[in-house]
């Protein structure tokens, strides 16, 4: 059993609507530290809409989100951020004109802003610039620091994603399809990764690879236009009439 | 290597304005003397268009009114201290900077260009339409302000020397902030707010803050300006004038301190080549035709600007097409 205080995030009965469109239909979920909860569904069955109303982009139309265990519906993005959730996006959004190195660096300044001190330079700021190292070994980029991240391959890229949302350092880990166009030895990597990063991090997962999904989540929440149909452990959810059925379909 | 070489390069530009009196007449004094503050002006405007991504196409507002703040708080027959009216000066532009920009930032792409013109509009016509600027006329700085015993900026070569330092001085402060964390987040903000927002940066007050380092740097250029005219009039604040600073900077080259100063020299040298009866005669007057001509010219042949010159002809040489835009350490 985890503890409540290892509940890192709560969304009670969100629900988001564009215009007649129900996009995300009152759904409730938590993270736990420790754990990977995975969340399938089909293509439109609003996985990153989800995401994008737990990590701030947009707001929920209904529902309530807690962050440790603080009522944070009303807070921005950044300020979910600086609470520590660390999102990354589906398609990549990094700074393809910075350097690795920069990317990292940058986000890891998020939490050590300082904007006022204009006479130091942010290559040699004494907390980013380390952390920034530390994240791109992390994710296995080091000996790409100095290259421009829109020149890096694609499995390269969604490895900087996930080393910028690190850098912030995180607690609650919302990840959009990490695994995304990577071939198997990425996604070995990656998944090992994931399975490092959980000790410490309450993690969602949001993925199409259901090999993958089921080799690492601790738990499955599915979703089918817009509500969850089933939650709970892996082999529940591989035994389940009604997913089997929403996934090889009945007709 | 190439830091250096970015150095060497503006050291120079800046020696060569330090030796120029000792060469040129009065009129040369007089026009170098006026490009400097318009170059002070594009670079506070390369701030928010180039390394924050925010076209304001109201920067001349913030200029006349740092120029008609040094003309209305000057005494009528006593010489101001630049101590205490080149503060206010700024302070005054900075301010309605602070105003505009906590409006406008509110808006993006299209609609904030439109929004900084329509607060720049204003300004121009309170200025223009009440008498508190002396209306169409303008009104005149009588006294010019001193300090001290040591600048008297009545004298053109003392402006002359003044304006030059306050050019290196807006280079040197901007050079720093852009290495800075606040310039690295400014360049963050440009390539993807987005990101930024997402990694916990307040990206607003970031915008605002640049917005009104911009403006104060404008309403410096509009000190100097209206103490080397003597005089200040609405025209100062019209959209012509915002138009053609982001002229200077699109023709210099986008994204670079370098640049902006370039674009400035560049454009008023070229307007003043297209305006000279000497060369064209009677057709000189017809000079916004040539030089409109060889902007749309430069900028179809040289897309990066000016700046991207060199990197044009080493592609040209090595056979490469020049590395892309990279943008590992600011400045």
């Amino acid at each position: 059993m985890t503890q409540a205080q290892d509940i890192l995030l709560k969304a009670e009965n969100i629900t988001r609507r564009w215009g007649g469109l129900v996009a995300v239909n009152q759904v409730s979920l938590d993270l736990h530290r420790g754990e990977i909860h995975a969340v399938i569904g089909t293509n439109g069955a609003g996985k990153s809409t989800l995401i994008n109303i737990l990590s701030g982009e947009i707001p929920a139309s209904e529902g309530r989100v807690d962050i440790m265990n603080k009522d944070a519906t009303a807070w921005s993005q950044p300020k979910r951020a600086q609470a520590g959730v660390g999102r990354s996006y589906q398609r990549n959004t990094i700074y393809p004109n910075f350097t690795v190195f920069e990317n990292c660096r940058l986000a890891a300044q998020a939490r050590a802003q300082k904007p006022w001190s204009l006479w130091s330079s942010a290559r040699d700021c004494d907390y980013s610039a380390p952390l920034a190292k530390q994240v791109a070994e992390q994710v296995g980029l080091t000996e790409w620091l100095e290259r421009p991240a829109g020149l890096l391959s694609h499995g390269q890229k969604r490895q900087l994603e996930i080393a910028m949302c690190l850098a912030i350092k995180p607690q609650i880990l919302l990840l959009d399809e990490p695994l995304a166009g990577m071939g198997a030895e990425e996604t070995d990597r990656m998944l090992n990764l994931l399975k490092e990063l959980k000790s410490a991090h309450a993690i969602l997962l949001v993925e199409h690879d259901m090999d993958a999904v089921f080799r690492v989540a601790d738990r499955i929440t599915v979703m089918v236009n817009g509500s969850v149909i089933a939650s709970g452990a892996p082999e529940d959810i591989r035994n389940d009439p009604q997913v089997q059925a929403a996934y090889l379909g009945d007709h | 290597m190439e830091d250096k070489s970015k150095f060497v390069f503006v050291a120079a530009i800046f020696l060569a304005l330090a030796l120029y009196p000792l060469m040129a007449g009065s009129y040369g004094i007089d026009l170098i003397t006026k490009i400097m503050i318009y170059a002070i002006l594009v670079l506070g405007l390369e701030l928010l268009v180039g390394t924050t991504g925010l076209v304001c196409f109201g920067q001349a507002a913030f200029f006349g009114i740092g120029a008609y703040a040094a003309v209305i708080f000057s005494p009528q027959y006593d010489s101001p201290s630049i101590i205490w009216l080149l503060p206010l000066c700024i302070l005054a532009a900075a301010l309605y900077a602070l105003f505009v920009g906590a409006l406008s930032l509110r808006t993006k792409g299209v609609y904030f260009i439109m929004v900084t013109l329509a607060f720049a509009q204003m300004a121009y016509y309170i200025v223009h339409d009440t008498p508190i600027g002396g209306g169409t006329d303008g009104i005149y700085l009588y006294v010019k302000p001193v300090l001290g015993s040591l600048i008297d900026l009545d004298k053109s070569l003392v402006l002359y020397g003044f304006t030059l330092a306050c050019l290196i001085l807006t280079f040197g402060f901007l050079g720093l902030l852009l290495r800075s964390r606040f310039g690295r987040a400014l360049a963050g903000i440009k390539t993807n707010e987005q990101r930024m927002r997402a990694t916990g940066f307040s990206t607003y007050p970031y915008k605002l803050a640049a917005f009104v380092i911009s403006g104060g740097i404008a309403g410096l250029a509009g000190f100097l300006f209206a103490v080397k005219d003597g005089f200040v009039n609405p025209e100062m604040m019209s959209w012509h004038l915002s138009g053609a600073l982001l002229v200077m900077i699109i023709l210099g080259g986008l994204g670079s301190l370098r640049g902006a100063l370039i674009g400035a020299f560049a454009f008023a040298l070229l307007q003043e080549f297209f305006k000279s009866d000497a060369i064209f005669g009677g057709f000189a007057k017809y000079w916004h035709l040539g030089l409109g001509a060889t902007i749309i010219i430069s900028v179809a042949l040289l897309p990066r600007g000016l700046i991207g010159v060199p990197a044009l002809f080493r592609g040209k040489l090595t056979g490469t097409r020049g590395s892309p835009d990279i943008d590992g350490k600011g400045a």
